[in-house]
């Protein structure tokens, strides 16, 4: 198997990426938020 | 004002369940001295429901499909703007923390208050529902199904719109956060609201969605005081 | 050991601390796992092609939007009958998580839902739910965050939840109802074809990855409030 295939998904990639991709930007977003929020209440004190 | 919410501190020896007449009284007397209030939710209902035509075209056939969904969600909107005012100048002017005082329980009361609610705004809305679904070209059972629908509906949404109320009270924009809170609540007296007429437009059995609007009003008239109340003592406390 | 120790965030705070990089580590492994089984191994799924495979990311997110509101509930319980501060606590660092999922759930159902079946959104029952199970969260968070005063803001947030999740098989049978009502927009989501052994455990495997992970989250964020809430002698002594 070729990478170029894996990416196509029988062609259906921009589908698949797409909500492979938002999932792991939304779990990426919320962990950089709450290291945010973190940082903030450790600071604070 | 005052000297009618003296009364629920003062009267300690009477039965709890009079709680429930004394609020219901006094908000229905309140209501009456603001007649104006309550006729603005109706014609803002009015407006709403007339506008629908002007932006779909007056097609008879396509009116007819939307009626039920139109007059529903009109219904949903106007309770929304009546609801804020159910404990906002008793909140405003001290009233509800005496409320709280009250010997009569505290839910008892609530139930009176969100039936003065539903009697100065969705009963009315009920009754002149045919009006409406006389623009949208309903007939007999139709508006029949419509009104029977709008009874059994509304208290719903004063019930729980009540506990929206209570939980907002005092709160930076109260009105628009309470929307956000009770609309998607109201969805299931939304869908069998609108269903009962819906299938009375096709000419199907509306036994059904009528039934299951009346076991959630029953269910909530059981339930929802007691949140009402806990809401308060939250907002209150 | 007394387990009712751990109901006050002094305690509960160094706890968390140890635990939630454990349920990380579980998370992260788990989902390298997880996405090798799913993207690599698992087989194409014969009627449904490649697509298919959105279905790992697609059905944890589902399970865990509902399953975390209904934690939320549990908690509200525990706070509004117990009067204690940490369940409110956890209540609230839920809900952000619970959103996120369930915001995931409807994007990858609609990018699943194109190629499958032609539309990006469809008004079926568990799409509709799952819509308005959004909406509530909204509604949780934006009432928790609009009360200045933390305390009143965790009991109004803990009633809302408590009424929220009463409603939920009620919303969720009257959305089903309705669609049942409307002939014609009805499909099965597994379309007929059984799952493979593969595909069963790269599921399992994500569902327990994003399991972990919102536990570690919450623990987190949790530890954030107590941090942004308590004095800081109730979690300064961390290293003893």
């Amino acid at each position: 198997m070729n990478w170029a295939e894996f990416f196509s998904m029988g062609g259906r990639g921009a589908f698949v990426w797409g909500s492979f991709g938002v999932f792991a930007l939304g779990i990426a977003l919320e962990v950089l938020l709450l290291r945010m929020r973190s940082r903030r209440s450790k600071e604070a004190a | 004002m005052s000297s009618v919410s003296l009364e629920l501190v003062e009267q300690s020896e009477l039965a709890p369940e009079d709680g429930f007449w004394v609020a219901l009284k006094r908000d229905l007397a309140i209501a009456m001295q603001n007649k104006g209030e309550l006729a603005q939710a109706l014609a803002f209902m009015a407006i709403v429901v007339s506008l629908f035509p002007l932006a779909v075209g007056p097609e008879a056939q396509l009116l007819k499909r939307i009626a039920p969904g139109v007059v529903w969600v009109a219904a949903l909107l106007a309770a929304l703007l009546t609801l804020p005012r159910l404990f906002a100048s008793d909140y405003q002017d001290g009233t509800l923390e005496q409320v709280l005082l009250s010997p009569y329980p505290l839910p008892v009361l609530c139930a009176g208050k969100t039936l003065a609610h539903w009697l100065t705004t969705g009963l009315p809305l009920a009754v002149l529902a045919p009006l409406f679904g006389l623009q949208y070209g309903l007939n007999g059972d139709e508006l029949g199904v419509l009104v029977a629908s709008l009874m059994l509906g509304t208290p719903v949404l004063s019930m729980l719109g009540a506990i929206g109320a209570a939980l907002t009270l005092g709160v930076r924009g109260g009105s628009i956060l309470m929307a956000l809170l009770v609309l998607p609540l109201f969805v299931p007296v939304l869908i069998f609201g609108a269903g009962a007429v819906e299938q009375a437009l096709s000419g199907q059995d509306t036994t059904a969605n009528l039934s299951l609007l009346g076991a959630v009003m029953l269910a909530g008239a059981v339930l929802t005081p007691v949140a009402i109340a806990a809401a308060l003592r939250i907002s209150l406390d | 050991m007394n387990l009712y120790r751990y109901a006050s965030p002094a305690s509960f705070y160094p706890l968390a601390g140890r635990l939630w990089p454990v349920f990380a580590v579980i998370a992260a492994l788990l989902a390298v796992y997880g996405l090798y089984e799913g993207l690599f191994v698992a087989p194409t799924d014969f009627q449904q092609g490649e697509v298919y495979r959105i279905v790992f990311i697609h059905v944890p997110a589902a399970w865990m939007g509902m399953f975390i509101y209904l934690v939320m509930a549990f908690y509200g319980v525990l706070a509004l009958s117990f009067n204690t501060r940490l369940s409110a606590m956890m209540m609230r660092a839920l809900a952000p998580t619970g959103m996120l999922f369930t915001f995931l759930a409807l994007w990858t159902g609609a990018l699943w839902g194109k190629p499958t079946w032609g539309t990006y959104w469809i008004w079926d029952g568990r799409m509709t739910s799952t819509l308005v199970l959004f909406f509530l969260y909204v509604g949780f968070i934006a009432l928790t965050e609009s009360i200045d005063d933390e305390r009143r803001a965790d009991r109004a947030g803990a009633l809302l939840a408590i009424v929220g999740s009463v409603n939920i098989p009620i919303i969720y049978f009257s959305v089903t109802w309705w669609n049942s009502l409307h002939q014609g927009l009805t499909f099965s989501k597994s379309g007929g074809s059984k799952m493979a052994p593969d595909m069963v455990i790269a599921m399992v495997a994500m569902v327990f990855a994003c399991w972990a992970y919102s536990i570690a989250v919450a623990l987190v964020r949790a530890r954030a409030i107590i941090r942004e809430r308590e004095p800081a002698h109730v979690w300064n002594g961390e290293a003893a």
